[in-house]
């Protein structure tokens, strides 16, 4: 798996993002800096989490329209796989490559916490070595989670299978609980219509190990690392 | 001229600042205050001397960056 991940000034899971992907493919990801334009070549462009631009006017806002998003929106265009973190939801979405926005959480503080995620769509390339419906645990850590999009956008993703995943209670029961930010419909990620592009609140990166804490998420990346490698 | 744009949130869109502002200020004692909505303000220096031109213009930057057309509306303002 090539895969390349987009350093913003303000950024700071890019690394947890590089250990993930290296763990599961057994390649290094090329560090990306917001300057450059040349994508090519790559499988997947990840754009992690933190504080691009310092959050400035609204998160993700700036880092949208910098010089390499328009490599990231080309890159899509083609067909190319897409990973947005966290902050790198927000980019997305601000960049207009996802709809909706995410909104303060609902209990206007930042949260910093275990969840636990449903996955709403398998056979995916991002969710390939998961079950639909299976529940594993991650982590969120961000003060602008609450997705949200019109009633007219959110039957579109629901009925068009883009619901990547949603914050569940370990039983996979969907509780006011299990989804502390507040987001509509209970929804931490979602992929475009073509499922190459995907958008996910919580730091999946976060728990690829046991030393740091457990590798219930681990999935994710060795799915990806199977579809690129086949 | 000086484009004052304003962002706020959309109607509908919920605005948890604004329902914390609310609840602050009826623990300070400020009795009947309703809904409170919580935008911003960005004032711009524009070149531009034409006041439909500077609006356009700040219509334009609002539009592609200063609000976020998805959960926030805006309008402009000029003065000279």
């Amino acid at each position: 798996m090539r895969a390349g991940i987009i350093v913003f000034p303000g950024i700071n899971r890019e690394r947890d993002m590089a250990l993930a992907l290296a763990l599961a493919s057994g390649r290094k990801p090329r560090m990306l800096w917001h300057t450059e334009t040349d994508l090519s070549g790559l499988d997947l462009v990840v754009i992690p989490g933190g504080f691009s631009y310092g959050d400035y006017l609204r998160a993700g806002a700036m880092a949208a329209h910098s010089p390499i998003m328009g490599a990231v929106r080309a890159h899509a265009a083609r067909g190319g796989y897409v990973l947005g973190a966290c902050n790198g939801f927000q980019i997305l979405t601000e960049a207009g490559l996802l709809p909706g926005a995410l909104l303060r959480n609902v209990s206007l503080r930042f949260l910093a916490m275990d969840c636990h995620l449903r996955v709403e769509r398998a056979g995916t390339v991002f969710t390939g070595h998961f079950q639909k419906g299976e529940v594993f645990r991650a982590v969120l850590a961000h003060g602008e989670g609450n997705y949200y999009a019109d009633e007219t956008t959110l039957d579109r993703l629901e009925g068009e299978g883009l619901v990547a995943f949603r914050y569940a209670a370990p039983d996979g029961r969907l509780t006011p609980a299990a989804n502390p930010n507040g987001s509509a419909r209970a929804i931490a990620g979602i992929f475009s219509p073509n499922l190459r592009v995907l958008g996910l609140m919580p730091h999946a990166e976060n728990l690829v190990d046991p030393l740091a804490g457990g590798d219930d998420a681990k999935k994710l990346f060795e799915g990806l690392a199977a579809a690129f490698a086949a | 001229m000086k484009a004052i744009v304003t962002v706020m949130p959309k109607p509908g869109v919920l605005d948890p600042q604004g329902k914390a502002i609310a609840r602050a200020l009826g623990h300070l004692g400020f009795g009947g205050v309703g809904e409170v909505r919580a935008g911003k303000v960005i004032e711009l220096e524009l070149a531009a001397t034409d006041a439909e031109a500077a609006r356009k213009e700040a219509a334009a930057m609002a539009e592609q960056l200063l609000a976020n057309t998805v959960i926030e509306s805006f309008s402009v303002t000029i003065s000279q």
